[in-house]
């Protein structure tokens, strides 16, 4: 796919502030009725004034800082009009050519290798409000509108077009979403927290903008519908229009808007109500409130811990799961918590879409510690996981403990007591030796196949074997101990 | 010189429908109002610095810090339609 060339402007939205950009109104609404945060500012009420958010401007400090770009001495505020029900005022108050910051990259895991994206600008504005159409966008009868979003910090990210691939996209997204989410400024489990537009063409031929992505899934497959629609085209020789098309999430395909109602008029011109913001000054202190960003701490994991790249890069790709791992990694075998929380609890926890906030580090602590010193199997190991995972919230709360809260309940289950419960314990040399004899005694003829060479047979024996210990044996040390009994009997 | 194509332009961009009398007579009004601008050409700002402020105010913020909405009931107050509490607009694109 060499000839596919993709630029992104993301709009994140920085939700992790209280109020809005311009307005007291809180950012808190996504669980509450349509048009219940709004002001005369964020309406657009005649004789309103807005006044800038100062946390907003630092947290854009924050994101600029930590996307390598930098920070302008003198940046400023316009109106960008356009008439459209999601803005009230009939303007959107954006930044134009003064942003707030220019000129950044950061790398990513490209099609092959690590791949260096650049990014033209980040610059704030504040987010329109939100439209309900009654059915799909082309066929509905009216749209509703809901101004609670409007008037949301937002931070617009373009990147140069230096992506080759829907893949490309969609590691550039996971890796600004991680990059926000360690800056604390950005939490991306909420609807409508990252958006996306996208630019894209084939060498040679004009670009079309697909808009309004809104999920991480649906850039992947906008793109990748995008770029089989234009290679189609070139086939038939018929030019691509350059146009803004729409992303259709319910059937997957991108349509076209047609090019008169997009309105690309936007008569920017200075934004009077609010005066220039002079913040160069703030770079130092907020560079130095910095945390360490997710390459750091991947390349601090792989050193301190000695763990492999691709486990560093696995915990360290969401910050919970970093913080988790460090948790557990001071207080027990740090290799062998890198494997058991990368590779199976990630897993799990996946696989019931759940957070790793839902699973205890204590409990990781201990499980890993005895899978370190045996005394469980690693078959025994995902089975207490599994548990500890599965069982009902309410049950979590011990009776011991009146009025414990979720993770003090899912706390005061310890694990070496499940281990007894569910029988899991490791079981000793003798018992495992003695259940090798039962079963090389059993199996007569599997041996005998064994010993005219069919290696494949002794594998029977040794499943008689964990079967004779409810799984309890490692299989591995199983089939040693099988084969020394056999060729002990030789 | 405005012509009674930009009218027609602009007027698009805002949504407002204009009659052709209203067009004619938004093409004197607006020609009329640049002409008025004009006045501004004749003042000599040789050596002025451009700006788009007469105050240098600069870093005026507020703390972000949470402040009572307006009710759903007052924030839909003037809206000429609404449905379940959301504003209702014509059907877009």
């Amino acid at each position: 796919m060499d000839d596919v060339i993709i630029g992104l402007e993301v709009h994140v939205q920085l939700n992790r502030l209280s109020s809005k950009l311009f307005c007291g109104c809180s950012t808190d609404y996504h669980n509450d009725p349509p048009n219940s945060h709004t002001c005369p500012v964020c309406l657009g009420l005649p004789g309103s004034l807005p006044v800038i958010n100062r946390k907003a401007v630092e947290f854009s400090i924050r994101v600029g800082l930590a996307l390598n770009c930098r920070i302008e001495q003198q940046t400023m505020f316009y109106r960008k009009n356009y008439y459209y029900p999601d803005l009230p005022k009939g303007f959107q108050i954006s930044q134009y050519d003064f942003p707030l910051a220019t000129g950044g990259h950061i790398m990513i895991k490209g099609e092959d290798g690590e791949r260096n994206i650049r990014i033209t600008r980040a610059h704030m504005e504040e987010d329109p409000g939100r439209l309900v159409h009654a059915g799909t966008i082309d066929r509905a009868k009216y749209t509703m509108v809901d101004y609670n979003r409007c008037g949301m910090p937002l931070l617009e990210v373009v990147t140069e077009p230096d992506l080759r691939s829907p893949k490309e996209a969609r590691a550039f997204l996971d890796k600004l979403r991680t990059i926000l989410e360690y800056l604390d400024v950005f939490d991306g489990s909420l609807e409508g927290s990252m958006r996306v537009d996208s630019n894209i063409s084939l060498a040679g031929g004009d670009r079309a903008e697909v808009k309004n992505i809104s999920s991480f899934k649906g850039v992947e497959k906008a793109l990748s519908y995008e770029i089989t629609r234009q290679r189609n085209l070139r086939r038939r020789n018929i030019r691509v229009v350059q146009e803004t098309r729409h992303f259709d999430e319910l059937r997957n395909v991108t349509v076209s808007i047609r090019s008169k109602e997009e309105a690309h008029d936007y008569r920017y011109f200075p934004e009077m109500d609010l005066v220039p913001i002079r913040v160069a000054d703030w770079v130092p202190n907020v560079q130095a409130s910095l945390p360490e960003l997710p390459d750091a701490r991947r390349d601090r994991f792989r050193e301190q811990y000695g763990i492999s790249d691709d486990h560093a890069k696995s915990l360290t790709s969401e910050i919970k799961v970093a913080d988790f791992y460090e948790q557990v990694a001071s207080r027990t075998d740090p290799r062998l918590a890198a494997v058991w929380i990368a590779d199976v609890l990630k897993g799990e926890l996946n696989y019931r879409s759940l957070g790793i906030d839902r699973f205890s580090p204590d409990h990781m602590v201990e499980i890993v510690s005895m899978l370190a010193s045996q005394e469980i199997t690693e078959d025994g190991a995902v089975i207490l996981l599994r548990t500890l995972l599965d069982r009902k919230i309410p049950s979590l709360v011990d009776t011991e403990k009146p009025g414990a809260t979720k993770a003090g309940g899912q706390l005061s289950v310890r694990v070496c007591d499940l281990v007894g419960s569910l029988g899991l314990a490791r079981a000793g040399d003798q018992a495992v030796r003695a259940a090798v004899r039962d079963a090389v005694a059993e199996c007569a003829s599997a041996v005998s196949d064994y010993r005219s060479g069919n290696e494949r047979a002794i594998n029977f024996v040794v499943g008689v074997v964990m079967k004779k210990t409810r799984g309890r044996a490692s299989p591995a040390e199983a089939h040693r101990m099988v084969q020394e009994e056999i060729e002990k009997g030789s | 010189m405005i012509t009674s194509k930009d009218v027609d332009h602009i007027s698009w961009l805002a949504s407002i429908k204009l009659g052709e009398d209203e067009l004619e007579q938004f093409v004197a009004q607006f020609n009329s109002i640049l002409e008025y601008f004009h006045e501004l050409d004749g003042v000599d700002t040789e050596g002025v610095e451009p700006t788009y402020r007469v105050v240098d105010l600069a870093n005026i913020f507020r703390d972000d810090s949470v402040k009572a909405s307006l009710s759903q009931e007052a924030a839909l107050k003037n809206a000429p339609k609404r449905e379940e509490g959301y504003f209702k607009s014509p059907r877009i694109v």
